[in-house]
């Protein structure tokens, strides 16, 4: 056993490697060389990029790896026990009763057929730990902890009858069931809205502190980790790049990858002077509009933008903000209010706008990886407008194609390539430039950093700047991130259940008199401080300000 | 998700070859020994078959001899000859009209999925209507009365057959058109030609090849059932589900001449099985790996 293993250690992780293993022999190493100590009652949070490999890992303590995954080498103990040495039955009882899981969505771990409390009960009950009425009780008792809605009640609901931020704590409580040594939370508020991860976060911490439960907290976002974990590891690529205490990783990191993670991320950016007495390039006039005539998503919005002009849609899921653009497009058709392109109304629906309107109005998406036909190389994806906009031949389309895959920053070697041989940041370029390849005036951004890791996303803001500088475009940038919002757009539009709460420009919005669902909003961005999640919670028990708007 | 400790593979791999880049099950190299055969012989047929079609060379029902290894039928024909050629008229029609029944169910479902509301409602109502009487009734009483001429069975089960290839392909394109790509398209302008063509059929292929084996080996079998009722091929032309009905009663004397005939449906219909089977469990593997 590792020399550095104490008595107080409840796991103990020396020299773990995972390695892919599948029918054509050994693939990529996922996991190399990483080695840990948790205490009993400590946190450590795991933080890295996708394909860091921490949920390998989180995966790994409760014996378990992805589908054609295997752990090669190294130990894992559990309270002195090899977990690779155990036999399958006593893996089984570890798993639940030893070391639990909290996944980051909710909504698939539960199943919809089974009420909450009988699925939180399964684990102590078939482990044998408690009697079915012992096992309510403590349930009951779980709920009251996490501060969901009427605890004694609230088991009794369905999964689909409580909200995502009520959910993800039902499955809390269903991870501490049967009372673990260790929880292992993977992204568990990263498919939460700001809002909603503030009580959760708060929530969890409570209960891991009540309980003196270990922790391993997976996640891709260094503030929120910051709130909650003792220590951190820093991760790479499968590899451990640093470990220390999470006030040293955040005040003084050692390695020069850690510092780029900490570090305040870029200033931002300047905006071309408005042109005096050019007319706007879009205007959108009290627009509404609805599902199937019956649920209104859109309530009399109005936003103007102007050409060079950076502006950001916020809010919260559910806010309607994501639909403005398909409004906006004509993929949802308005039923009242104008929306005027280059001073020319445009039709409500999308098939009787003409090719040249069409052009103008490009739109990028949330997730690469859909966002792209599988079957399709670079070259047919991006040279397709071009020839479809533009009637070149094909030589010229080649030309065009070389030019753009140059302005988004990729080798012209890439234009045989399909999707899949990208990476997610290379794939958004390629949304990028596929946008770019119609020469649009505005190019509708619709979440597009928000599937990517922080570093990348960084430079896709970077790229999109770079190119508004060189094309003088327009974004409508629609994001709930209000991170990047002040570093990016100088026109902010923030959005509540379809309408319009506050809007004008950025510097205005977000200062002072805010709006009080613009304060909360604002408040609810986790800052890389450690006790940023107690200043917040205090905050809001002394001024309940924005409580009325408060998810529950 | 797997556990820690797994089962090792058999270490056969350098036994199974690869097609479309994945090992080939036991099953499937069987499966395929089996289709090619068939082909082989379907397609050399007026070579390497003894006799012709319909010379009759003998006493009807004569027992095997060296000259006709499988004896002879009911009119004195060379039975092994009958198979080999009943063997072209009975793949080359499957082949045929599943491609047929293919090209139409593809475009009516891609098009039932992308087009609109209304025509996938009117698509749907004529599928439903047509698959609410048994495909054999339907097809006994258009043949019936459009007489059996081999065109009129190609384009009859062709129509029935594409209602399923119809539910399935509108089934596949309704998944894929509400990816983003799709999306994308639409928002440049493209027409629905372009968008069935590009962006939904390459994405549907792996299905839609599964889903062909199988729709060939019932049409082999709806052929036959119907040849079987003396609605399908016509003599003197051989074809195996007519020949399993002029040589039934034979079983009952202890003469094995039926059973050629069926062996030989039952064992292409297993061998294009295999392949399928195969096809599906590559096709599934992509999914259901993200824990």
């Amino acid at each position: 056993m590792s020399a550095r293993s104490s008595d107080g250690d409840i796991l103990v992780v020396d020299d773990l490697r995972i390695d892919v293993v599948g029918d054509r022999g050994k693939g990529p190493c996922l996991v190399d060389n990483v080695s840990f100590a948790l205490k009993r009652g400590e946190v450590l949070g795991l933080i890295g990029e996708s394909g860091a490999g921490k949920s390998t890992i989180g995966l790994a303590a409760l014996g378990y790896t992805r589908l054609g995954c295997s752990i090669t080498g190294g130990q894992i103990v559990f309270k002195g026990k090899d977990i690779r040495r155990m036999s399958a039955e006593e893996r089984r009882m570890l798993r639940g009763s030893g070391v639990a899981y909290i996944a980051q969505s909710a909504a698939a771990s539960f199943n919809p057929a089974h009420t909450i409390m009988e699925q939180v009960c399964e684990v102590p009950v078939r482990h044998g730990i408690m009697s079915s009425e012992k096992a309510r009780a403590e349930a009951v008792q779980l709920f009251r902890e996490l501060d969901l809605p009427n605890p004694e009640t609230f088991g009794s609901r369905y999964p689909h009858q409580v909200s995502g931020g009520q959910l993800q704590r039902a499955m809390a409580a269903m991870a501490m069931a049967a009372r673990p040594d260790i929880l292992v939370f993977d992204e568990p508020t990263t498919a939460l809205d700001v809002t909603t991860q503030v009580e959760v976060l708060a929530s969890f911490r409570k209960l891991i502190r009540e309980h003196g439960t270990a922790a391993l907290y997976i996640t891709h976002d260094l503030a929120v980790v910051a709130q909650i974990a003792d220590r951190i590891m820093v991760l790479r690529r499968g590899k451990m790049i640093e470990l220390g205490n999470a006030g040293q990783i955040l005040l003084s990191p050692r390695e020069e990858y850690t510092r780029r993670l900490v570090a305040e991320r870029v200033s931002g950016h300047s905006f071309l002077p408005e042109q005096q007495g050019e007319p706007p390039l879009l205007t959108v006039d009290r627009v509404s509009a609805s599902y199937a005539q019956l649920v209104k998503v859109i309530d009399n919005v109005s936003l103007t933008l102007s050409r060079g002009d950076t502006l950001a849609v916020v809010g919260e899921s559910g806010s309607g903000k994501s639909t403005l653009a398909r409004v906006i497009i004509g993929l949802l058709p308005r039923e009242s209010g104008d929306i005027k392109f280059r001073s020319e109304s445009l039709t409500p629906r999308l098939a009787d706008r003409n090719k040249d309107k069409l052009r103008r109005i490009q739109m990028i998406y949330q997730m690469p990886d859909v966002a792209l036909n599988p079957r399709q190389t670079l070259y047919d994806v991006i040279g397709r407008p071009v020839r479809f906009y533009f009637n070149r031949t094909d030589a010229q389309v080649r030309a065009r194609v070389h030019e753009l895959l140059r302005q988004i920053d990729l080798p012209e070697s890439f234009a045989s390539r399909h999707p899949g041989e990208l990476s997610g940041g290379q794939k958004q370029r390629v949304s990028i430039a596929r946008a770019l390849a119609a020469e649009p005036d505005l190019i509708i951004c619709d979440e597009v950093t928000s599937a990517l890791d922080q570093l990348v996303g960084e430079e896709i803001l970077r790229l999109l700047k770079r190119l508004q500088d060189e094309l003088r475009v327009a974004y409508l940038f629609i994001t709930h991130d209000l991170g990047t919002v002040r570093r990016i757009a100088n026109k902010v539009a923030v959005m509540r259940k379809g309408q319009l709460v506050a809007g004008g420009d950025t510097a205005t919005v977000f200062a002072p008199p805010y709006h009080p669902y613009t304060e909360l909003l604002l408040s609810s961005v986790p800052e890389m401080r450690r006790d940023w999640l107690d200043e917040v919670l205090a905050k809001r028990k002394a001024a309940p300000a924005g409580a009325a708007l408060r998810p529950a | 998700m797997s556990d820690v400790v797994r089962r090792p593979a058999l270490r056969i791999a350098w036994l199974r070859p690869r097609l479309f880049g994945h090992r080939l099950s036991v099953t499937a190299m069987i499966g395929i020994l089996i289709v090619v055969l068939n082909i082989v012989a379907a397609v050399l047929a007026p070579w390497i078959a003894p006799f012709g079609e319909s010379d009759i060379v003998g006493d009807a029902w004569a027992d095997p001899d060296p000259q006709h290894w499988l004896g002879l039928d009911n009119l004195g024909r060379d039975l092994l000859s009958r198979m080999l050629f009943g063997a072209r008229t009975s793949i080359g029609l499957s082949l045929i009209i599943t491609c047929l029944s293919f090209s139409i169910g593809i475009l009516a479902g891609f098009a039932a999925a992308v087009a609109g509301r209304w025509l996938d409602i009117l698509l749907t109502r004529i599928v439903d209507l047509m698959l609410s009487m048994p495909t054999l009734i339907f097809a006994f009483i258009i043949l019936s009365v459009l007489g059996t001429d081999i065109p009129v069975l190609i384009v009859t089960i062709a129509l029935l057959d594409s209602t399923k290839v119809f539910r399935l392909s509108r089934a596949v394109a309704m998944n894929i058109a509400v990816l983003e790509y799709v999306e994308a398209a639409k928002v440049r302008g493209e027409g629905l030609w372009w968008i069935i063509r590009a962006e939904i059929l390459p994405n549907a292929v792996p299905p839609l090849v599964a889903e062909f084996g199988l729709r060939f080996c019932f049409t082999f079998l709806f052929i036959a059932a119907l040849s079987f009722l003396g609605l399908g091929v016509q003599p003197p032309n051989a074809d195996w589900g007519s020949m399993v009905k002029d040589y039934r009663d034979m079983i009952n004397l202890g003469y094995a001449t039926p059973l050629y005939p069926a062996g030989a449906i039952a064992l292409l219909t297993i061998g294009v099985n295999f392949i399928v089977d195969w096809m599906l469990a590559i096709h599934s593997k992509g999914h259901g790996e993200s824990a």
